[in-house]
């Protein structure tokens, strides 16, 4: 270029693009949890990790075989799973419509912002003996209390999903003098869909820390009752077996969401 | 059915963006816009199409549509508002559908208005698979389909590369002569006015207030590139527009 510089290097131009979009690598999670469980194992076996601190995965998985081939696995996972669904859907579908209700109207997002932002920092596990008067020692308290936490967390995803629609959109609707009710189902709810699946990868994260909350009073069968049976026993093992199946249902929920996604969202780049 | 603005005002606020606009918009014609950037062209357009109401002065629809008329007043948009999440059928679908039309009857017009734009071949793409040319032509099928009255066009080819936009104006002047639609045509671009106008109305710096209506005789179809009486009136057009263009410039710096 410049005259001065008669050394003529010759270079490749340095490669500054790449990264900054993930793309799926499946077996890298399976690995991470394949090596620390092994990691685990050897510490234990060796004796370098007490079994005080943490017992062997190996017991722990042979207390899981006992679970399952005593049938109670089948007993707690079913009824965990019930109240889990039977929650999380009031309190997500209940979410989104108020969500949508706040993202639309001035009047309700005036009214009911204040109360959502007052809602939200409460500590649901506290309201439990509330909810119990309220809806029974039964099934109902524990719904009430899954659908309340789920609720708020949806809330908040779901009318700023909505405030995020592009707005030109909409305008393109009412040019075309589309109704009210067909811009809200064909504009808004699916141009708000990426936001409310995203939110509810929380909220149903949190139903599930929930549940476990849920079954601390009066339940006889669950997931939640035989963690809290076997931690006041100090039973590591089924303490361990119980948490192990808490995380398989959470990565099971996400990868359900995750499907969900690539099947709603192909549409985005 | 024609339009008609009599002394039509806006303001947004203390802004001041519309002056005593008094315009013909006859049915079957092409009236191009231009303008200084930000002299209310898109505002103006947004008032004819009733998405916004006027401070002052009225809008009047003469005459009623025709009966097959879905949508009189139909738009079509600078960045082509086309729904991400539907195919370039369920685009055009999405406004029929509010009509009442479904199945056989709405295939039958998407298909017609894809054969039209030519883009038959694509019925099935989603929106990110398509060139901006294409998405534009989507748009315009998309406007087809509920066989409007009057066209409002705000910079429809703005967003394009220049050969892209020339082949478009092309699609255009074939449609029109095809089936005469009414149009109103907002554009920054002076060989787009001339090449697509029956009438050209030259808006002045903010507030907007109508400078000059230049009237083109040439019909559509003869208008070639390169035409002398086009660039006669283009060159007019710019004489006129200069002056504006400068002191709108001149203004945003001071801001
Ligand atoms: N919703 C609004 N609220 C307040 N001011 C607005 C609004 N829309 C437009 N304006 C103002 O009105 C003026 C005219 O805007 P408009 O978009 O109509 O200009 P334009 O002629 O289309 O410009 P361009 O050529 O850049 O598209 C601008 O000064 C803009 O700031
Ligand atoms: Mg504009």
């Amino acid at each position: 270029m410049s005259e001065t510089s008669n050394a003529a290097e010759i270079r490749h131009v340095p490669f500054r693009g790449g990264g900054f979009a993930p793309s799926p690598r499946r077996w890298v999670g399976f690995a991470v949890f394949v090596v620390l469980i092994a990691l685990a194992e050897i510490g234990t076996q060796t004796g370098f990790i007490t079994p005080l601190t943490l017992p062997k995965p190996s017991d722990v998985l042979k207390t899981f075989g006992e679970l399952y081939s005593s049938g109670l696995l089948w007993k707690h996972l079913s009824v965990s799973l019930s109240r889990l669904v039977v929650g999380a859907a009031l309190g997500a579908s209940a979410g989104i419509a108020v969500g949508v209700m706040i993202g639309l109207f001035s009047y309700v997002r005036a009214g009911l912002l204040p109360l959502v932002a007052a809602l939200f920092p409460i500590p649901k596990i506290a309201l439990l003996p509330l909810f119990v008067i309220w809806f029974g020692i039964d099934e109902g308290s524990k719904y009430a209390l899954i659908a309340f936490g789920t609720f708020t967390p949806t809330v908040v995803a779901t009318y700023g999903a909505v405030d995020n629609v592009d707005r030109n959109l909409i305008r393109m609707g009412q040019s075309f003098n589309l109704s009210w009710m067909s811009i809200v189902r064909k504009i808004v709810l699916p141009g708000a869909m990426p936001g409310i699946l995203s939110g509810l990868r929380i909220s149903l994260a949190i139903a599930i820390i929930l549940l476990v909350a849920a079954e601390m009073l009066g339940a006889e069968y669950g997931i939640g009752a035989y963690i809290l049976e076997a931690g006041s026993l100090y039973d590591l093992e089924r303490l361990f077996v119980g948490v192990a199946i808490l995380s398989i249902l959470g990565v099971t929920l996400s990868a359900c969401i995750g499907m969900i996604e690539r099947r709603l969202l192909r549409w985005r780049v | 059915m024609d339009i008609r603005l009599s002394a039509v005002s806006h303001h947004y606020d203390q802004t001041e963006v519309l002056r005593d606009i008094s315009l013909e918009i006859p049915s079957g014609k092409i009236v191009c816009i231009v303008g200084p950037s930000g002299c209310g062209k898109s505002t103006l357009l947004r008032l004819i199409g009733g998405l916004e109401q006027p401070s002052a002065g009225e809008i009047l629809q003469i005459g009623s549509p025709p009966a097959d008329c879905l949508n009189p007043l139909t738009y079509i948009f600078q960045d082509f508002a086309l729904l991400p999440w539907r195919t370039v059928r369920g685009n055009i679908s999405l406004v029929l559908e509010d009509h009442g039309i479904h199945g056989q009857a709405a295939g039958d017009i998407i298909n017609d208005v894809l054969a039209r734009t030519k883009l038959s071949d694509f019925a099935d793409a989603l929106p990110k698979q398509l060139s901006g040319g294409m998405k534009q032509r989507v748009a315009i099928a998309r406007a087809l389909a509920v066989n409007p009255a009057v066209m409002l066009m705000d910079e429809p080819l703005s967003a394009l590369d220049s050969q892209t936009r020339e082949l478009l104006m092309d699609d255009l002047v074939n449609l029109w002569s095809r089936t005469p639609f009414t149009a109103v045509y907002v554009t920054h671009n002076l060989a787009e006015a001339v090449r697509l106008g029956h009438s050209i109305m030259v808006m002045s710096r903010r507030p907007g207030e109508i400078r000059e209506i230049v009237h083109l005789d040439t019909p559509l179809h003869q208008r070639g590139l390169g035409d002398a009486e086009m660039e006669e009136k283009q060159k007019y057009l710019w004489h006129l527009m200069r002056e504006e263009a400068r002191a709108a410039d001149a203004e945003l710096v001071h801001v």
